[in-house]
C-alpha cells in the first residue's frame, strides 16, 4: 500500500509556479534587450571560443531585434517577479521552512556525495530531510541569486537614482554583467533541475503541484 | 485544473498584450506600465540633487557615432539659428546664434553617455546649462511640464520633463573631448542630458519650445518608454 505524505507546502507550490513563467518572461524579455548589445563571450584577448550568442540563436527566433517591447515587458514582469520573490523569502523565514531549505554545515561534505550518486557512481545518498544537501544548496543559491538578479537589474535601469547601488556593484558596465552571468546560471541550473525532475520520477513531480509524495518506506513482504 | 486556468491566463495574457498597438508603438497596456513606472520614479526616486557620475580625463573613451536621423545635408554653422519659443508663445520669440549661447556661463562634464541599446563610453562635453539659458531666453517657462527640441529639418525630435531639463548636468553642449562638435556628434549645438538614455540627446538642435502638452518624441512613437530616466 503506497503512503501519501506532505511534501510541498500550498505556499511554497503557488510561489514555484508563479516564479517558472515570470522568471521565463524575464529571460526572454532579457534576451530581446541584450540582442540591441551583445558583448559578452567566453575568451580571452583576440580569442573568442564562444560569443554569446551566435546568429543561428537569433535567426531561431523569427524576429528581428525587439529592443523596446523586450524593455516594457521586463519593466512590467520585474514587479511580479521582484514582488513574489520577496513574498517567498519572507514567508521561507517566518514560516519556519528555511530549516529544511538552507545548507546545514555538514551539507557541503554531503553535497559531494550526493552529486557522485546522481552520476552513477556507486555512493548510497546520505539521510536527508525534504532536500539533499546538493538540493539545500543549489535552492538556497537560485534564491540568492534572484536577490542578485533584483539589485544588479535596478542598478542598470536606475544608475543616475541609484547611484550608490551602482557603485557598490562596480558601475554600469559591471553591474550589466553581473546581471547576463547571473541569467546564464538560471539556464544552467533549469537544465539540471529539469533532468533531475525527470530521474526523480512522476510521483515526486504531482508533489510540486499537488503537495503530496508517496512515502519512502522500509521494504516489507508483499509490497 | 488550476494550472489549466493559469495556462489559459497567460495565453488570454499575452494576446491581450499584443493588441491594439498601432505600428512601431507597444500595446497600451505596456505603454501603461512604462507610465506606471514613469509615475513611480518621480514621486519617489527622483532628485535633481542625484547627479550622474563624473570621470577623470584619463577615462574617456571613443564614442560611437549612432544615428544620423536629422543630420542629412550638411550644417551651415554660420547661417545656424536656434529658435525658442517660450511656454504660451504661439511662435518663436527668438532666433540665437551660437554666440548667444556661448556667452552663457560654460560648463564642462566628463560623464558616462549611455546608450539605450546598452552600451556606455565615458566622454567629456562643454556648454552651457539649459536651466541657465531657460532663465536668458524663456523666463517664467520653467513652470512649462515639457520642453521639446527639434533638428532644424524636423526630421528628429526629443521631448524631456522639465524637472530633467533643469538637472544641473543637463546642457546644451558645442564641445566634446575638448573641440567644437563636429557634424557627425550634432555640431553646432546639441543637448546633452546624462540623466537620460542617449536617445534624448538630440542632435543639431534647430528649435526649443516649452509646453504642457508632450511634444512628439522620436524613439517613444516607436515604442520606447517617453520618460527615459536614469
Amino acid at each position: 500500500m503506497q503512503v501519501l505524505e506532505e511534501k510541498h507546502k500550498l505556499a511554497t507550490r503557488w510561489f514555484h509556479w508563479i516564479n517558472f513563467p515570470i522568471l521565463s518572461a524575464m529571460i526572454f524579455s532579457g534576451f530581446l534587450i541584450y540582442w540591441a548589445y551583445d558583448p559578452y563571450r567566453i575568451g580571452l584577448g583576440g580569442i573568442t571560443l564562444f560569443h554569446f550568442f551566435p546568429n543561428w540563436v537569433y535567426d531561431a527566433t523569427h524576429i528581428d531585434h525587439k529592443l523596446s517591447i523586450g524593455m516594457a515587458l521586463h519593466f512590467l514582469f520585474g514587479w511580479i517577479f521582484a514582488l513574489n520573490g520577496l513574498a517567498y523569502v519572507v514567508y521561507t523565514v517566518v514560516s519556519g521552512e528555511w530549516r529544511e531549505l538552507l545548507p546545514e554545515k555538514k551539507s557541503w561534505i554531503e553535497a559531494v556525495d550526493v552529486a557522485k550518486h546522481d552520476m552513477g557512481l556507486k555512493v548510497s545518498l546520505p539521510p536527508q530531510g525534504r532536500y539533499n544537501a546538493a538540493q539545500r544548496i543549489t535552492y538556497s543559491a537560485i534564491v540568492f541569486m534572484g536577490g542578485l538578479s533584483l539589485l544588479t537589474g535596478l542598478a542598470i535601469y536606475k544608475p543616475v537614482q541609484l547611484h550608490w547601488l551602482t557603485a557598490l556593484l562596480g558601475g554600469y558596465e559591471w553591474a550589466r554583467w553581473e546581471h547576463f552571468w547571473l541569467t546564464m546560471g538560471y539556464v544552467g541550473f533549469f537544465v539540471i533541475h529539469i533532468a533531475q525532475v525527470i530521474r526523480a520520477g512522476w510521483p515526486n513531480f504531482r508533489s510540486m503541484v499537488c503537495g503530496y509524495d508517496v512515502a519512502k518506506m522500509e521494504a516489507t513482504h508483499g509490497d | 485544473m488550476v494550472l489549466g486556468a493559469g495556462a489559459a491566463a497567460g495565453v488570454a495574457g499575452w494576446a491581450y498584450l499584443n493588441s491594439g498597438a498601432p505600428e512601431g508603438d507597444i500595446p497600451p497596456a505596456l505603454r501603461s506600465v512604462l507610465g506606471f513606472n514613469e509615475r513611480v520614479v518621480r514621486s519617489a526616486l527622483y532628485d535633481n540633487g542625484h547627479l550622474a557620475r563624473t570621470y577623470p580625463a584619463s577615462a574617456i573613451g571613443k564614442i560611437k557615432v549612432n544615428g544620423d536621423i536629422g543630420l542629412d545635408d550638411d550644417v551651415d554653422e554660420a547661417a545656424w539659428r536656434l529658435q525658442v519659443v517660450p511656454f504660451g508663445a504661439a511662435a518663436p520669440a527668438s532666433n540665437l546664434t551660437i554666440a548667444d549661447i556661448r556667452a552663457l556661463p560654460r560648463y564642462e562634464e566628463t560623464i558616462e553617455f549611455k546608450c539605450v541599446e546598452g552600451w556606455s563610453t565615458v566622454t567629456q562635453f562643454a556648454g552651457a546649462r539649459l536651466s541657465d539659458f531657460t532663465a536668458k531666453f524663456a523666463p517664467g517657462s520653467e513652470k512649462a511640464e515639457c520642453i521639446g527640441m527639434k533638428t532644424p529639418d524636423e526630421e528628429y525630435y526629443v521631448s524631456v520633463d522639465m524637472t530633467s531639463a533643469e538637472h544641473p548636468q543637463t546642457l546644451l553642449a558645442y564641445e566634446m573631448n575638448g573641440a567644437p562638435l563636429d557634424s557627425d556628434h550634432g555640431a553646432p549645438l546639441r543637448l546633452v542630458i546624462p540623466v537620460k538614455y542617449g536617445i534624448k540627446n538630440i542632435k543639431r538642435i534647430g528649435r526649443i519650445e516649452y509646453t504642457n502638452s508632450r511634444p512628439s518624441d522620436y524613439w517613444a512613437e516607436r515604442g520606447y518608454d517617453w520618460y527615459a530616466g536614469l
